[in-house]
């Protein structure tokens, strides 16, 4: 081992109680994005069985515009030990901020560290769209005057090289979206719960752009998400089973900042240098991963980015993509249970990272038989990307 | 130039789309006026000779900052590409579908740039294929103050 126990946060930490608001359609909530952020925190302080005023830490990502000062002084904190903001856009950041958060509560920092996102686009910018304004500066300029500019459309640029190199076809990625509807259809809380989606539906949906069909594509939805993390000595004693953290961390590979689609690796979702690392901290190896949560912008980053966590060679994945092996609870590789980004909310993948505990609890609403090890990955295609592995036995007697 | 198959377009894309320009720093500033001499400028480290694309202030392969400009032959290679279906720019509402390449330039370190395919925006896309550039000016418009120019590209002979 290249990592001594001392300096990894095995065991150390679990996710201790987790809760979400209302999740609604782009746009419809009645509720100020802020405020949900509040009620969402109170609720997982809830479900942790700790008390609002135990709370004396925050994490987000992705620019999440509720301020730590703001949420502290609103829930009237008595100390705020810990505030923190993960780097990158998108959902790069959900176990990112978990990882954050574990972190500090491993050094001492803070005892009891909220991870939140809230989300309420139609009260600010929206996702997808370009920007107004006539002049593009910068590293913008060699992509936007060329009608490059959305998200969707810079990453198809990487999943068609990827699927020309591979021979990766259509049916693979329509299983993921396949898969996500089908759990969603379980799960209650699904903005998608009740829409069925068939491959006929798939196949006959629009392009956004090729290869992604509209259901190729993430949701975009308002809510708020929140979790407690403690250490795991403490969230024995709490009421949930604790989920507890095997390994947590966030990675980019070299130059995939580049502009104008110059990283030097194109066709990857980032994962690369961060998986190996991950499976030596958590001392678990891909065959032992029971449910996996994988952030969904679009399907063609899904696989790519499960490729790179070893479940299956890159020419192998028309055989592993099929909406057999992708399902709850009898699947080779269940993915996506409570149906994600693309079914369940667009919470910027804060919700997958809830589902991957309730699969730890056994409380998930497409629940895998024995879960003991439940991964998370977070971000495809973004830089940088950040991963979570929670367990309900660390093996240590725990 | 007959950029597109709509002859009513003066441009592979319609007007209205956002105009290029360098950072307020001037990072990219002479890849874009050489362009409108329809010359196709990179960056290239004076030092250790490693090319680099997009533009930065230093040399990734050595840290020099030394870096030079070199001008390269205007033609490259599709090295992947897609056909956009959604206006995510209200001026493109009139301009859909549209071909986005991504064009790899093996005489100059395998660097990659970004242009529209021109011709037929429904046509059969090839990865691999050779492909030409074609410097597209765009004259003063609406919002923009000053003229530019795009690299296009557009396979030989069509």
């Amino acid at each position: 081992m290249a990592y001594s126990d001392e300096r990894t946060i095995r065991g150390k930490v679990a996710i201790a109680g987790v809760a979400e608001t209302t999740y609604y359609k782009h746009g419809t909530t009645p509720d100020p994005e802020f405020r949900m952020a509040l009620e969402a925190i109170i609720k997982a302080a809830d479900d942790a069985g700790i008390a609002v005023t135990d709370i004396d830490g925050f994490a987000s990502y992705s620019n999440d515009r509720n301020d730590p000062n703001r949420l502290a002084t609103a829930l009237g904190l008595p100390e705020l030990k810990f505030s923190n903001m993960f780097w990158g856009g998108g959902g790069g950041g959900g176990s990112g901020a978990v990882a954050n958060a574990c972190a500090a509560i491993v050094a001492g920092y803070a005892d009891t560290v909220v991870v939140y996102r809230s989300l309420a686009q139609g009260q600010f910018g929206r996702f997808g769209q370009a920007g107004g304004g006539n002049v593009v500066r910068g590293g913008g300029a060699f992509t936007a005057p060329y009608g490059l500019m959305s998200p969707a459309q810079s990453f198809a640029m990487r999943v068609h090289r990827f699927m020309y190199e591979h021979g990766t076809k259509q049916e693979a990625l329509r299983a993921i979206s396949l898969a996500s509807y089908k759990h969603a259809q379980s799960n209650p809380r699904a903005v998608m719960h009740g829409r069925e989606l068939t491959e006929e539906i798939y196949d006959n949906s629009r392009w956004i752009v090729e290869p992604f069909h509209l259901f190729d594509c993430c949701m975009e939805n308002d809510g708020a998400a929140a979790m407690v993390i403690a250490s795991a000595e403490r969230a024995r004693d709490l009421k949930q089973t604790p989920a507890y953290v095997l390994a947590a961390m966030q990675g980019s590979d070299y130059r995939q900042g580049a502009t104008a689609h110059n990283a030097p690796d194109y066709p990857t979702s980032n994962f690369k240098t961060l998986v190996p690392r991950l499976y030596e901290h958590a001392q678990v190896t891909v065959d032992d991963v029971d449910v996996l949560q994988s952030y969904e912008n679009f399907t063609g980053g899904v696989l790519m980015s499960i490729v790179e966590h070893g479940f299956c060679e890159p020419d192998e994945a028309n055989e592993l993509f099929t909406l057999e092996n992708l399902s709850a609870p009898g699947g080779k590789m269940p993915l996506n249970t409570s149906g994600g980004n693309l079914a369940e909310c667009y919470m910027h993948g804060l919700e997958l990272i809830i589902e991957a505990v309730r699969q730890v609890r056994g409380q998930s609403t497409a629940q895998v038989p024995d879960v003991n090890i439940s991964m998370v990955g977070s971000g495809p295609m973004v830089q940088p990307v950040s991963d979570l592995i929670l367990a309900r036995d660390t093996g240590e007697g725990s | 130039m007959a950029a597109s198959t709509n002859s009513d377009q003066k441009y592979y894309l319609p007007e209205g789309m956002p105009a290029p320009a360098a950072n307020v720093d001037g990072l990219e500033a002479p890849f874009w006026e050489a362009v409108q001499r329809h010359e196709l400028l990179v960056q290239r480290c004076t030092e250790c000779q490693t090319y680099q694309w997009g533009p930065e202030w230093l040399c990734h392969n050595c840290l020099s900052f030394d870096m030079g400009w070199v001008e390269i032959e205007p033609r490259g290679t599709i090295f992947s590409w897609e056909r956009a279906w959604y206006p995510v720019h209200p001026a493109l509402q009139q301009g859909l579908p549209y071909i986005v390449v991504l064009i790899e330039l093996a005489q100059a370190g395998n660097i990659r740039m970004v242009g529209n395919l021109l011709g037929d925006p429904e046509q059969e896309v090839v990865i691999g294929a050779d492909v030409e550039a074609v410097f597209e000016d765009h004259a003063v418009g609406e919002g923009v103050d000053e003229p530019y120019t795009l690299v296009q590209w557009k396979l030989p002979g069509s």
